[in-house]
């Protein structure tokens, strides 16, 4: 078992002639995820790796039975690529763009509202679940098959708890990059669920960073309704207030969303928050009893 | 982006945002001849930066005598200000707004943001006026009043009414209820309109004339936004920013400068931000937050080599790199190239780890230059530590 994507899921990679779309679609699929779908508009009856190309995320839907779409086109057409992929009935919405505005993104997050879909990300590296699909930017052969389900804010740093748990042995099941902007799609409190019913999954890596106050619903959340070991590392202890850090969602602002803070609400519902991000994967061999 | 108080204010005007009258003045003379035109009974001279607390620190001035603005004009120009905001170096006053005063019966405070939760475009608002919202906040919560927008329908009249009667406008001043549900409107326009990710006005004030005046006014703008707006892109001042965060915006790199010795350079936001947690935690601090993003090339990480040596603080660089789609030994090939053509003169430490991290490691180490390799982030950090002269 797994959660969110397994080897069944069919993707239409959306913006799959540009520079990333092609070089990522071919990843993936090589990786054994099935890519059945590209979408271009103006581009139909093209082929990229063989994977056909279509005008409209419809058509995809409608030649291919795709169910799932992964983003690349270019942030200010971004907004109108996620809102296509839900009118055309696509169920899983993985965007990986970088640099959406803000604005946009809080008209698609409300036109999403109540909808039988799910937007993950943007600015995410995708989701993957080991050796079976691999969707998203993420190096595929750091990952083993494994016990640990990871939720995370980041990219590079989610890869660095995937090398340790990988290289301790532990493994991963499916490994979810929720993205690191202000408004996004999907939050610690949705994959966190989804983890504790799939009973592969024995452990949770939850990597946050500073900013929002998305680290202490998900404490709230755990607190009631996890009862799997958590492991989370919190990003951004030494980040000053006020100063932006890469992500547009990383900002402490207010005085609020201090890292202190998120390891403290963390802490109190039960969480094993390590200071250290190179013992992230020790943390969990311990919670395991391994 | 933030911009400056005197251009938060054009727009609000543009906007249908009452303002005081006034206009942005960088010279003695422009403050003589602005103070003949605009010929009021107060004065109201303000320095121009991007920072709060400029009052406190002696960078508002008023006056009744006409006479006396080019002098307060003379002094606040070229005077560096410290401020809680600016930090102890404090920012050297390069341009004034010069407006009029106006009779205060009341301040308010008003702001406008994106909650992140809800995802809603969300007002707040205060009878606490011209104080530290903050600080409202964590005291007198219950003074701080909320109203998401739904951006499906956007700004409606009865979100106006609910703030303006939680206000107790009605009792306070009944003749300013309707204009103040007008202004609101024109703010979310402005917000939306304009990408910005907060426009504040601290303080909104009831005049004795029963009228709404924005006093203050602060905007900042959504970099992911800037990209629709050439007229908000103009009100950029570099005088403003770093320098050495501006070269790095030139080069695509995401620089933060801070204040310790460790120079940093990361792929990723979040594994930047851990790889200064782990400098602190070995014992030391680092000089900056440093992404090169997914995209680095040999050209990116000899840009951010650059960036990093030009800062005087830096007694010694860690480079943490965790190849995905970007390749180990391409950051090694940047490196190599960048440390040739640099004087290194402090110790480096390179850590690479994912795709071909083994074949970076190798070129890096028969390069021939002065320089550590490290498999683990921990142990890279404690090296890097050691050398610059701070145990563990």
């Amino acid at each position: 078992m797994s959660i969110l994507v397994d080897k069944n899921t069919r993707v239409a990679v959306q913006g799959i002639t540009g520079k990333e779309g092609s070089f990522h679609a071919t990843q993936c699929k090589a990786y054994g995820t099935k890519v059945v779908a590209g979408v271009t508009p103006g581009k139909a009856g093209q082929e990229v790796e063989g994977i056909p190309v279509f005008n409209t995320v419809v058509e995809a839907v409608k030649k291919t039975e795709c169910d799932t779409s992964l983003i690349f086109v270019p942030p200010a057409f971004c907004a109108d690529a996620i809102l296509e992929a839900a009118d055309a009935g696509i169920k899983l919405i993985i965007c990986i763009t970088e640099g959406i505005p803000v604005n946009d993104m809080v008209k698609v997050k409300r036109a999403l509202r109540g909808r039988d879909v799910r937007l993950i990300g943007p600015n995410c590296p995708g989701v993957i679940t080991v050796d079976e699909a691999k969707i998203g930017i993420m190096p595929g052969f750091i990952h083993k098959r494994g016990v640990v389900g990871v939720v995370s804010r980041s990219g590079t740093l989610t890869y660095e708890a995937v090398h340790q748990l990988s290289t301790l042995g532990l493994g991963e099941t499916t490994c979810v990059g929720i993205g690191g902007d202000p408004v996004n799609g999907t939050g610690f409190v949705d994959v966190l669920p989804l983890f504790e019913k799939d009973p592969e999954t024995q452990a949770i890596v939850m990597i946050g960073e500073i900013g929002g106050d998305a680290e202490e619903k998900a404490a709230e959340f755990i607190k009631q309704h996890v009862k799997k070991p958590v492991i989370s590392f919190i990003a951004g202890i030494t980040a000053p207030p006020g100063r932006r850090m890469g992500h547009a969602g990383a900002i402490i602002s207010g005085g609020k969303g201090t890292a202190a803070e998120k390891m403290r609400a963390l802490e109190s519902a039960g969480v094993t928050v390590v200071k250290n991000p190179a013992e992230i994967g020790l943390a969990v061999k311990k919670a395991l009893g391994r | 982006m933030n911009v400056h108080e005197f251009q938060a204010k054009s727009l609000f005007a543009q906007f249908g945002v009452p303002v005081p009258r006034g206009k942005e003045i960088t010279s003695p003379e422009a403050a003589a001849a602005w103070a003949d035109e605009l010929d009021t009974p107060v004065f109201v001279v303000k320095a121009q930066i991007h920072a709060g607390g400029r009052g406190k620190a002696g960078g508002v001035k008023l006056t009744k005598d006409k006479g006396a603005v080019p002098g307060l004009a003379k002094e606040l120009l070229g005077k560096t200000l410290v401020t809680h905001q600016t930090g102890p170096k404090g920012r050297l006053v390069r341009r004034l707004l010069i407006e009029e005063g106006a009779n205060i019966a009341k301040e308010l405070y008003l702001s406008i943001l994106v909650d992140r939760d809800s995802g809603y475009p969300t007002f707040i608002a205060s009878t606490e006026g011209g104080m530290e919202i903050e600080e409202v906040a964590a005291h007198t919560p219950e003074k701080i009043i909320k109203e998401a927008i739904d951006p499906a329908v956007g700004f409606q009249g009865h979100n106006g009414r609910n703030v303006a009667f939680a206000l107790g406008l009605h009792r306070i001043e009944p003749a300013v209820l309707n204009p103040f549900v007008k202004l609101m409107e024109n703010l979310y326009r402005l917000f939306m309109e304009k990408n910005a990710a907060l426009v504040e006005i601290n303080p909104l004030i009831i005049t004795k004339e029963k009228t709404l005046i924005a006093l203050d006014g602060k905007v900042s703008f959504d970099d992911n936004g800037l990209f629709k707006h050439s007229d908000v892109q103009q009100m950029r001042d570099l005088n403003e920013e770093e320098p050495l965060e501006i070269e790095a915006t030139a080069n695509n790199l995401n620089y933060v400068k801070l204040d310790g010795n460790i120079g940093c350079m990361v792929n990723g936001a979040g594994l930047a931000m851990a790889t200064m947690d782990v400098i602190k935690l070995a014992g030391s601090e680092p000089a900056n937050f440093l992404d090169v993003g997914g995209g680095a090339t040999k050209e990116t990480v000899a840009a951010g080599f650059r960036i990093l040596l030009k800062d005087p603080n830096v007694k010694g660089i860690f480079i943490n790199i965790f190849g995905g789609i970007v390749r180990c030994e391409r950051i090694a090939h940047g490196v190599i190239e960048a440390a040739k053509e640099v004087q290194m003169t402090v110790p480096l430490v390179v850590r690479l780890q994912g795709t071909n991290a083994e074949e970076g490691r190798k070129l890096l180490a028969e390069s021939g230059l002065k320089l550590d390799v490290a498999n683990d982030l921990w142990e890279a950090a404690q090296k890097i530590v050691k050398l610059t002269g701070k145990a563990a």
